[in-house]
């Protein structure tokens, strides 16, 4: 098993946690990851994106050139990682605010409208939960409990609270595979 | 001991409280400022003291002092800092003070970027600072590694009182990895630290301890030099450290260090899938060298030639090519400014030397 993610939005979107969030849960299961976030001037306001490998082997290079999923969360995004998918790979994008559909038939899209389902969910901050949802779902890579493990971990126990909106999020996400 | 999820400036930083290091004094730079975040809330809680000073020249010197006074101490900085800091480095050399060096490398020269880069491997391994001296570099290619080298570093700063230099690419300092702590208990013998400035009264059964670099007559400066040469001769001797990866009957040797090392045990795997048998040599030493593991891999009869790969115009390359005494091709790959080769074109560049070899 060799998984090589790219999750790419802009900052504020959550983008770099969702990749954290990944990696940990598969640290839970004693696989071995990576996780890569871009850094520099552009992240205010600007694009953000990290690389997270997931594999049962040690990872050799922890950057990401060719990933098995990408995960789009707007539309530069789009446009910059479409060509890092490997052929027969998946990408996953926000439809809530992008517009555009994936251009090559060499790879599954799947649509996700992370943010209108946050919105229904009261909390518009939980959009990346939704998007990790559907990527675990469709890719199995991890385990659905762990990625909660990971999210207590992450908020700590005086947050904990938040762990039943975080577990419906993840789990309409997943919602938007199984349906596809 | 659990597994936690780090970034490796966060692990140096734990690791080194770990190692005893009880003071740090630097001052902020991209890409390495999760170090002395990190240090500013671990080290008052643990009895030391972090300050950030105003700016790297004084960070240095501080280093310096609390040296000279015994404790261990670090700071860490990036590229153009580290340089700020080489005028303190080379007194604290010439001072025989032990001291652990971070340099999280950023793209140069000038100010650069703030992207990885690995162009201060001549600085760090060649000098850097004025004078006849050597630190010695240590060079973690992932999360766990950089963590578990913190307590060698100390220890090897303390056994042959030297600035000891980590040097890695900005790639370790801001990634995450798996990351666990071992309890570290040094195994190594360590000296007793009779030249520290620790306070002297007459009735003291010791020297009275003086830190300086200045040796002003041609005879004590000489003996210093041949102090510091022999000293050296003792860390090549006993500390050279390498990852020898696949080696055995290479067609091709890769040489690399820090990340990119990691990238080309992937182009390897691609290799493979070629039906070429490359390997790798990963100094972890970068100073002392390993020589004699570059030359000895050379010198295999199934080897056609060596490949260096470093984020730099080919700088490890020389000490590669000095091992190799032109016995094999010694080929290079790298980038400079911030660019890192990906698995692809190393292997696409073995491929194609392989075709100018068959």
């Amino acid at each position: 098993m060799l998984e090589q993610n790219i999750f790419a939005g802009f900052g504020g979107q959550g983008v770099l946690l969702m990749g954290q969030l990944l990696a940990y849960a598969g640290m839970l299961e004693d696989k071995h990851v990576s996780w890569l976030p871009s850094y520099g001037p552009e992240m205010r306001g600007g694009t953000a994106n990290c690389s997270v490998v997931i594999s049962d082997r040690p990872v050799a290079s922890p950057i990401v050139t060719k990933a098995s999923s990408v995960v789009v969360m707007n539309r530069p995004s789009l446009d910059k990682f479409e060509s890092f998918v490997q052929p027969g790979g998946t990408i996953f994008i926000n439809s809530s605010i992008i517009d555009k559909k994936a251009e090559r038939d060499d790879i599954s899209a799947f649509y996700v409208e992370c943010n209108k389902i946050a919105e229904e969910l009261g909390n518009p901050k939980v959009a990346n939960m939704v998007m990790l949802g559907a990527f675990i779902q469709k890719t199995g890579c991890v385990d659905f409990e762990n990625v909660l493990k990971a999210i207590l971990n992450k908020l700590g126990e005086q947050k904990a609270n938040l762990i039943p909106l975080n577990r419906e999020a993840l789990k309409r996400g997943a919602a938007c595979i199984s349906q596809s | 001991m659990a597994k936690k999820l780090m970034k490796g400036c966060e692990a140096i930083a734990e690791a080194a409280i770990r190692a005893g290091c009880k003071f740090f004094f630097g001052y902020p730079i991209t890409p390495q400022n999760d170090i002395p975040e990190h240090m500013a809330a671990r080290l008052p809680q643990i009895g030391g003291c972090f300050l950030q000073a105003e700016s790297e020249v004084a960070a240095i010197n501080m280093v310096y002092g609390a040296a000279g006074a015994g404790a261990r101490v670090m700071t860490s900085s990036s590229s153009c800092g580290i340089s700020l800091k080489m005028e303190g480095i080379t007194f604290i050399a010439g001072a025989e003070l032990p001291c652990v060096i971070v340099n999280m490398m950023r793209g140069g020269p000038g100010l650069g970027s703030i992207q990885a880069s690995q162009g201060d491997y001549f600085q760090a391994t060649k000098g850097g600072g004025h004078g006849d001296y050597h630190m010695i570099v240590l060079a973690p290619a992932s999360v766990q590694e950089a963590s578990d080298i913190m307590q060698r570093a100390f220890d090897l700063a303390d056994i042959y009182r030297t600035p000891v230099m980590l040097l890695a690419d900005g790639i370790i300092g801001q990634m995450m990895e798996p990351v666990e702590f071992h309890e570290q208990e040094s195994k190594r013998e360590l000296p007793e630290k009779l030249w520290a400035t620790t306070g002297w009264t007459p009735d003291s059964c010791r020297k009275r301890a003086v830190v300086n670099s200045l040796y002003i007559t041609n005879e004590e400066l000489d003996t210093l030099n041949q102090r510091l040469q022999s000293r050296y001769r003792e860390i090549q001797k006993n500390e050279v450290t390498v990852e020898e990866y696949n080696t055995e009957n290479a067609e091709f040797i890769l040489c690399a260090y820090g990340t990119i090392a990691r990238i080309c045990k992937s182009a390897i795997t691609l290799l493979a899938g070629e039906g070429v048998k490359a390997g790798l040599i990963r100094p972890i030493t970068l100073w002392p060298f390993p020589s004699d593991t570059v030359k000895k891999a050379a010198e295999q009869e199934s080897v056609k030639a060596l490949l260096t790969v470093e984020i730099s115009s080919g700088q490890m390359l020389e000490d590669v090519r000095l091992a190799v005494n032109g016995r094999k091709e010694t080929a290079f790959l790298g980038r400079p400014g911030s660019y890192l080769p990906s698995a692809e074109e190393i292997a696409q560049t073995v491929l194609r030397m392989r075709r100018m070899h068959s």
